[in-house]
């Protein structure tokens, strides 16, 4: 009995040698495969507009920003456990998500678009989009939209870990679509050589009910301290400037929105 | 700690077509690995080293590198290549559930020659010599003899190999496939709940699991009941 | 050729190394004790290890990986909760990577330490017992040392499947050589080059590995007669 004690304490001594919570220090879980707002470079470091973002607020409330990499579907259940205190990964507010997390105030607001062959057209998904397949990325609000709006009308939707690989998909054919953030689509796939003979269609995706009021940061629900000064940094940094510093290294517009 | 599974039993359709993907996935990968297996143990006890050391270089590779690697380049890498994309075989490239099955089958087919051919070379003599001396050709020889007998001594390794390729379709959840794992990880991303999400799913593994070792039970009864040991 | 990759690819696959070694070493300790629970009189024990050993192997290592990652850390937040340690205990994802494989393979090596030590001839631990060494003497200093010659053929089994089941762990986020291909190909939407690169390297891992445990099988049956065949 005694030392099992010993051990179980040894144990939980060496575990907390890991244990990083403290108040000067943020943990921020970011996809990292969702360029322009979040990617890596060849060197293996994160760059991208969340990114950017992300430190501008972590420096405006004077706290360390901790950045852990994760699959988009992980992090609000990673939220949940405690393993991140905040999700900075162009994530939608939506009233869904509300009902697990609490959000931030919006960062940015761009709708959704579909992305194919170039010379398609589409002027109502459900109906342009029947029998065809639609790519879209696992746990998004895409992935929402097109599960309860489109696959009820007969549109096959195809579920990926990542954007990225969904853009591979399209671009070898087996998809004839897919659904995504307009940004994102334009800077990761369209721009480059594999996305020649591809373009934007179709309407601008903006539900509110699936899409709501834009991005935001995602906190636990409750987490009032980290929620209040969150927003109140977003407030200070698009008053002073740097928001507009940070946006314009990467968008040629105004990606903030009404 | 409180499992809400009023969600699961709703979702129960999409778990059942995840059960019926992955049993589907499992038997035709199954069944070419064997097919493909039979010629490649033979390669492999082959005397002449044009035909031993191909298929020494094939299943050291396909043993050597892992399921997942494997997988990832016949389905994104493959499809990455015009010449690949134009060619007749695209129709069936670019299907996930194509793809998925032409890995796995290759995968197994590694592993169930190397075991085929351990079987074979550990063929009791006795039998060899009984069917030369019976004048019975190379051919029958192997067909009537050799095979048959290897098959049958291989049987409970072959089913350890089985249960592992059960695992293994799990991965077909990371190339778009809807099987079990996929199904689970669907459930997740609706509604946030990994806990219950992925026990339903490891439950459902673990029943197919036993239902396929009671199943080779009942074979080894059937085809390896010579070998048993005697019971009175 | 790697289009500026290769250095983090090679990053990658010495995190991939330490993971598998960190979890083999976790593995083998886990497996000598479910072997010994599985052959122990006492019933409970045995059932135990029983239910470790086919529960574990019974459900793929991808389910297995997802339910530790998420289910691992709330119990630990629980656990420290109830145990009124206030502060959070962050487990990072290579620790969980480490426990997650350790605790699956310790499974499978149960079984094949379970094996091998069933192939020790009775009289040695016997002859022991009639020494007047106690059950755990008789383990640790005659039947462990005999074990290992025996449990070679299967260990290097489960070390191979150990190193390329690690290639799973990139799903939980772990930046191993897989994930960095991942990462490389999405951007260079080159994905066979990068993963031909991965597979490459896997080989060599497997190869090295086959190479060094075959040394160690010679060294460990020095003296003992083989059959003729």
């Amino acid at each position: 009995m005694n030392k099992t004690g010993l051990l179980g304490a040894l144990a939980l001594c060496a575990v907390s040698a890991l244990a990083q919570a403290d108040q000067g220090s943020l943990r921020i879980g970011i996809e990292a495969a969702y360029p322009p707002f979040s990617y890596r470079t060849p060197q293996g470091e994160l760059a991208g507009f969340d990114y950017d973002i992300g430190n501008a607020l972590c420096a405006q409330m004077q706290v360390k920003c901790q950045w852990v990499i994760q699959e988009f579907d992980g992090m609000i259940p990673s939220l949940k456990v405690r393993k991140i205190d905040a999700v900075l990964s162009s994530m939608s507010i939506t009233a869904d998500r509300l009902k697990s997390v609490d959000f931030s105030d919006k960062y940015y607001h761009t709708p959704g678009k579909f992305a194919m062959k170039a010379g398609s057209q589409i002027s109502d998904p459900a109906v342009d989009l029947k029998g065809k397949k639609l790519g879209v990325q696992r746990a998004s609000t895409y992935d929402r939209f097109a599960t309860e709006q489109l696959q009820e009308a007969g549109v096959e939707v195809v579920r990926y870990a990542s954007q990225n690989e969904a853009f591979l998909d399209l671009a070898s054919g087996r998809l004839d679509a897919t659904l995504a953030d307009i940004v994102n689509t334009e800077e990761s796939f369209i721009k480059t050589p594999a996305g020649q003979g591809f373009t934007l269609v179709g309407p601008d995706i903006n539900d509110p009910q699936y899409f709501g009021r834009g991005a935001g940061i995602a906190v636990r629900k409750g987490d009032s301290a980290n929620l209040a000064r969150l927003n109140a940094a977003i407030a200070a940094i698009r008053a002073n400037g740097t928001y507009q510093q940070v946006q314009a290294k990467y968008f040629p517009f105004d990606i903030y929105g009404q | 700690m409180m499992l809400d599974y009023s969600l699961i039993w709703q979702n129960l359709p999409l778990y059942l077509d995840g059960i019926l993907l992955t049993l589907k996935v499992l038997l035709i990968s199954l069944a070419c690995g064997l097919a493909l297996a039979v010629p490649l143990a033979l390669m492999r006890v082959s005397r002449a080293c044009l035909l031993r050391y191909p298929a020494w270089l094939y299943t050291y590779v396909i043993r050597g590198t892992p399921m997942l690697v494997q997988l990832f380049l016949i389905y994104y890498g493959l499809a990455q290549f015009e010449a690949v994309r134009g060619s007749v075989l695209w129709p069936y490239l670019s299907s996930a559930t194509f793809c998925t099955c032409l890995a796995f089958a290759i995968n197994t087919s590694a592993y169930s020659a190397e075991l085929l051919a351990g079987s074979l070379r550990a063929t009791p003599r006795g039998e060899i010599e009984a069917a030369r001396a019976m004048g019975m050709s190379r051919l029958t020889l192997y067909r009537r003899i050799l095979l048959p007998s290897a098959l049958r001594r291989a049987l409970p390794q072959y089913s350890n190999e089985v249960l592992m390729m059960l695992q293994t379709t799990s991965l077909a959840s990371i190339v778009t496939l809807v099987d079990i794992t996929g199904a689970a990880k669907t459930f997740n991303a609706r509604y946030y709940l990994p806990f219950e999400a992925f026990i339903t799913a490891g439950l459902i593994y673990l029943v197919l699991t036993f239902m396929l070792v009671r199943l080779f039970k009942l074979a080894e009864r059937r085809w390896l009941a010579y070998l048993a040991p005697r019971k009175h | 050729m790697l289009h500026g990759y290769g250095s983090s690819i090679l990053d990658g696959a010495w995190l991939t190394l330490n993971l598998a070694l960190l979890a083999m070493a976790l593995a083998i300790s886990l497996g000598l004790v479910g072997a010994a629970c599985r052959l122990s009189p006492v019933k409970w024990l045995a059932t135990l290890g029983e239910v470790y050993a086919t529960v574990v192997r019974g459900i793929p290592d991808l389910v297995l990986i997802l339910l530790v990652f998420y289910g691992g850390q709330d119990l630990v937040n629980r656990l420290a909760l109830a145990l009124g340690y206030e502060q959070y205990i962050d487990i990072n994802p290579f620790i969980a990577g480490v426990c997650t494989m350790g605790f699956i393979f310790g499974a499978y090596l149960s079984e094949t330490f379970r094996g091998a030590f069933m192939a020790i001839p009775r009289g040695q631990a016997e002859a022991g017992a009639a020494y007047g060494m106690s059950g755990l003497q008789v383990f640790w200093r005659i039947s462990v040392p005999q074990m290992v010659r025996l449990a070679i053929p299967g260990f290097t089994n489960n070390w191979l499947v150990l190193t390329k089941s690690t290639a799973l762990i990139s799903v939980i986020g772990l930046q191993d050589m897989m994930f960095k291909a991942k990462n490389a190909a999405d951007a260079t939407h080159q994905p066979f080059t990068f993963f031909l690169a991965v597979a490459a390297l896997y080989l060599l891992m497997t190869s090295l590995s086959l190479l060094l445990l075959r040394g160690v099988e010679k060294r460990y049956s020095v003296g003992c007669r083989t059959a003729d065949l």
